[in-house]
């Protein structure tokens, strides 16, 4: 990655804050006070032992979970909490840590359930599928193939993704996120579960969506190499509190999360 | 006491009774759904099959006999007299154990890891299998099912309450029918001995665990198909008890199958794996059900709002309590 | 080697994504319409009409609709005779208040009555799921019946509670009414069939068929990438039940024309025979409403005369067997092939590329 690039992330805007967000569940507390923005066009990584609350943290910034308290600021606007259909409207897409794909659909369907939210044609036009309706299938069928291309998924196109292999189903996956044209990615765990050479795969794949579509993403993952290698900043949660913060060195520096966790998972 | 507050009180007692044979056909779906995630639309021709059969055994009837004389000119009716009722029961509940050893043999196993919409839907071709060869069998025309349990008015309840009035009203005794109190007793009976079963034996350890977690209760060693003949064996004799009640009320007949859609509300009140549920369930639609029928269906003038009432009052707890009766509360996970 | 669709390549996404991609099957299928529009109406009798070609349109229709509910997004519905009730007595209420309206009208707004009544019912599906959502369907199915039954308006006050049917014509020939010459009964609901046939297909390969599948597979999926659960599932009940209400109004005004409430939409009457001919047919499968359909449809024909006339049986004893012979039928193949014919079909034309080589 080049310093350029570093330096210009480190000037950019911030597209979310999340200021002293707390969650709980009946009495479980998942997330305490936690703050932390995401820059523009960076790749920002949240990690921590399981149960820290990193998936808590995208269902909050994706408004399918609600905080207790805390705000979010996003979109110019200062929000107690976010609707999913208005994160989704605003550009923030997820893939989940179980794939949550729609399974009895073919990849092409899956990816073009991703263009939903961009169809504008009413309902009486679609029954009709002719014209302008038929145009605007044309338009982003052309746009999902983009993204088929660029995964490399034309092979399994007609296929229904229920009988994909795992590692196929992450990258449908993150395919689906893609063809919404998001302007966050977030992405929980995208390389759980692969073997050296997918994760390389997937980490190109979240690499290049990074520089060249401008997404900007924020990661959950374990592997701490992966971690590192492409992340440009990073969180610490530990019991649902944010221990730490900082470039990738500062992290690896840091004596709190060290002792928390790195310092045992770390190859 | 006034003669509306009686009157009210008989509502309610009537009420519960008739809401105990509600909870002895639910407790039927919930141990099939917790046992093996079935939701088994035929219970309630399981309920007809049973009663079916026993009158079949009881008269000593042949069977096949109508299909038999048909096809080759003969007349076939009767193989032996009358027999004793309990022998005839025991005979009814070997043929439900049978029944569901078949079931697991030759439905059940060849749907393990289908989901659970598909064997909903074999169960319905089931009921309909069961339906068919309970005619086949023994012929469609209504019968008289009769094992000794005493029925009508209870004298005693009227003698006994109808001094309770205040002094002048028109007042002449509560009605309660003496079937509906002994069905009370064997319902009270078999839910305590199922408790007591699954808390205290081996079996009903398994049971519980299947219940719990089926690939878990596999890894320790517990053999699914005979839990699932089991549970099949047990729901086929608590429709036999169901059977019997309702076959001893209103005559054994098609119509009798429906009590399972009686049941059905229940399930959703009470929650498909709860067998507390199902119980207190089935009383709170029971009495329901006859507090609408006189309070609101007097009202509207219409009547018969018994169809559709027992679904309203469990949609709209829903509406209020999505987990059911004792369900946890759902947090949804991703 | 019949059925090869090599050679045959396609230029653009429109021709990719047509209804009948490969030139085998759009033959086929211009072959099949001429001879239903243009062949049959010339050949049909009573018999065919009211036994078989009448019943499998309506029922298509039918399945159609409840594929679009079950199939396609989902919920199940064990209320279709509810519905298909509703059809029919707007139909009746629209036909008698309104004398002078066109039959296809009156079908059609029928079928927007019934959306809005499928609404309404649908509304509990936003928190009620799966099983708890079916039974509750069948709450529809009783409320309706048993308010058809028991609120005299309407039935117009009749004694016996039947509706009947009175004449009307499309181009001066009747369609309803006991006068309707066969051809024109036929060829009225298969107008109607073919048109909302199209539609639906079209739905579904566009971005409202694609939310409802998606609330299907995984609602909370659906949810984050932006599909509205609720308005998606109150789509879904909406159409499907269009499509339930025209099934239920030419039903009564085409294939009965008098009928009573309890005894033609019961549970066992329509319920459940649709349910069936949709798991038969294929779930989320335009063709397998259809397959679905013709089977349900000619099963019990074929039986009766199998067993009535060939073997002797008394008509009760057939229908016993009848009956037994459903369900084996049913557990069978949910045994053999839960996806249903459609997916036999699919299977034998794949074989069909390939023969007489067997790879």
């Amino acid at each position: 990655m080049s310093l350029e690039k570093i330096q210009n992330i480190s000037y950019g805007k911030n597209v979310i804050e999340l200021k002293n967000i707390s969650l709980s569940f009946g009495g479980v507390q998942a997330l305490t006070d936690v703050s932390f923005e995401v820059k523009r066009g960076e790749v920002f990584a949240i990690i921590g032992p399981n149960g820290a609350g990193k998936s808590s943290m995208l269902n909050v910034i994706n408004g399918f979970y609600k905080p207790t308290s805390g705000k979010i600021n996003f979109a110019g606007q200062e929000r107690s909490q976010m609707e999913p259909e208005f994160a989704a409207k605003s550009g923030i897409a997820r893939t989940f840590q179980n794939i949550a794909l729609f399974k009895g659909m073919s990849t092409l369907d899956n990816l073009m359930t991703g263009r939903l939210l961009k169809q504008k044609q009413n309902l009486f036009m679609q029954a009709l599928y002719y014209g302008p309706a038929e145009k605007e299938e044309s338009f982003h069928r052309e746009q999902v193939e983009k993204v088929i291309d660029f995964l490399d998924l034309q092979m399994i196109r007609r296929t229904p993704v229920g009988s994909l292999p795992y590692g196929l189903q992450k990258r449908v996956e993150l395919g689906r996120a893609l063809a919404m044209e998001p302007e966050i990615l977030l992405l929980d765990e995208p390389m759980a579960g692969m073997n050296v050479e997918e994760k390389q795969d997937m980490s190109r794949f979240v690499l290049t969506a990074n520089h060249e579509l401008k997404t900007t993403i924020v990661l959950i993952e374990h592997d701490m190499s992966v971690v590192m290698d492409i992340s440009d900043r990073i969180v610490v949660l530990d019991y649902g509190k944010k221990i730490g913060s900082g470039k990738p060195q500062e992290i690896r520096n840091d004596k709190a999360v060290i002792d928390a966790y790195l310092g045992i998972t770390d190859e | 006491m006034s003669v509306e507050l009686l009157n009210f009180i008989e509502t309610v007692l009537n009420g519960l009774m008739s809401g105990i044979m509600y909870s002895l056909v639910a407790l039927g779906f919930v141990l099939i759904f917790k046992a093996s995630g079935v939701f088994n639309f035929a219970q309630g021709v399981f309920a007809l099959f049973a009663a079916l059969t026993l009158v079949g055994f009881q008269t000593g009837q042949v069977p096949f006999s109508h299909l038999i004389n048909e096809l080759f000119g003969t007349k076939f009716h009767h193989w032996y007299p009358e027999i004793h009722s309990f022998l005839a029961i025991f005979l009814t509940i070997l043929t439900m154990i049978v029944l569901a050893w078949i079931i697991e043999r030759l439905v059940l196993k060849h749907l393990v890891n289908q989901e659970p919409i598909i064997l909903f839907m074999a169960t319905i071709g089931l009921a309909f299998v069961l339906e068919g060869v309970g005619d086949l069998m023994w012929g469609s025309d209504v019968k008289v099912l009769d094992v000794g349990i005493p029925s009508g008015g209870s004298v005693w309840l009227e003698n006994a309450t109808i001094g309770l009035a205040s002094e002048g009203s028109e007042y002449y005794g509560m009605y309660i029918d003496v079937l509906n109190v002994w069905a009370t007793v064997i319902a009270v009976f078999l839910v305590t001995a199922l408790a007591i079963f699954s808390q205290y034996t081996k079996t009903g350890r398994a049971l519980r665990a299947v219940a719990d977690d089926h690939q878990a209760a596999l890894s320790v060693g517990i053999s699914l198909r005979t839990i699932w003949v089991f549970v099949w064996a047990m729901s086929g004799f608590i429709a036999m008890v169901a059977g019997i009640m309702w076959g001893t009320e209103s005559g054994v007949q098609f119509s009798l199958s429906l009590i399972a859609l009686k049941a059905l509300p229940v399930l959703i009140l009470g929650g498909f794996t709860s067998i507390p549920g199902a119980i207190i369930g089935g009383l709170l639609i029971g009495v329901g059900e006859k507090l609408a029928e006189i309070y609101i269906g007097g009202l509207l003038d219409i009547g018969a709002i018994e169809n559709w009432f027992a679904y309203f009052m469990a949609l709209v707890f829903l509406l209020f309590r999505p987990q059911g009766l004792f369900g946890d509360k759902i947090i949804e996970r991703v | 080697m019949i059925y090869k669709e090599t050679g045959q390549y396609k230029s653009t996404y429109q021709s990719d994504h047509a209804i009948f991609p490969l030139m085998q099957d759009k033959v086929a299928f211009a072959i099949l319409m001429i001879i239903a529009f243009f062949v049959v109406p010339f050949v049909v009798d009573s018999y065919w009409e009211k036994a078989i070609l009448v019943p499998f349109l309506i029922y298509s229709m039918a399945a159609i609709g409840l594929n679009i509910l079950t199939g396609y997004c989902g919920q199940v519905s064990l209320g279709t005779g509810g519905f298909m009730a509703v059809g029919a007595f707007s139909t009746y209420k629209l036909m008698t208040s309104f004398p002078d309206l066109n039959i296809m009208l009156i079908v059609i707004i029928s079928g927007f009555l019934t959306a809005l009544v499928g609404i309404l019912f649908g509304l509990p599906s936003l928190r009620i799921k799966g099983f708890y959502l079916a039974v509750a369907t069948l709450a529809s199915q009783f409320f309706l019946v048993w308010l058809f039954n028991k609120v005299p308006w309407f039935y117009n006050y009749s004694d016996t509670g039947q509706i009947t049917v009175s004449e009307r014509t499309m181009f001066g020939i009747p369609v309803t009414g006991a006068e309707a010459p066969s051809y024109a009964t036929y060829l009225f609901c298969l107008t109607l069939v073919v048109v909302f046939g199209f539609a639906a297909k079209n739905m579904i390969r566009s971005k409202i068929g694609r939310s409802w599948m998606a609330i299907r597979d995984m609602d909370i999926a659906a949810e984050i990438i932006g599909v509205p659960p609720l308005k998606t599932k109150l789509s879904a009940f909406a159409i499907s039940s269009f499509y339930i209400g025209i099934a239920g109004s030419l039903y009564f005004a085409v294939y009965l024309g008098a009928l009573e409430v309890t005894e033609s939409f019961d549970i066992m009457a329509i319920s459940f025979p649709v349910l069936f001919m949709i798991i038969i047919g294929g779930l989320g499968s335009m063709l397998g409403s259809f397959l679905g359909a013709a089977f349900i449809v000619l099963l019990p024909i074929l039986l009766k005369n199998f067993m009535v006339d060939l073997v002797g049986l008394s008509a009760v004893t057939a229908k016993h067997f009848e009956i037994t012979i459903w369900g084996l039928l049913m557990v069978i193949f949910l045994i053999v092939e839960p996806h249903g014919l459609a997916r036999l079909w699919s299977i034998a034309k794949e074989k069909l590329r390939r023969w007489p080589f067997p790879y």
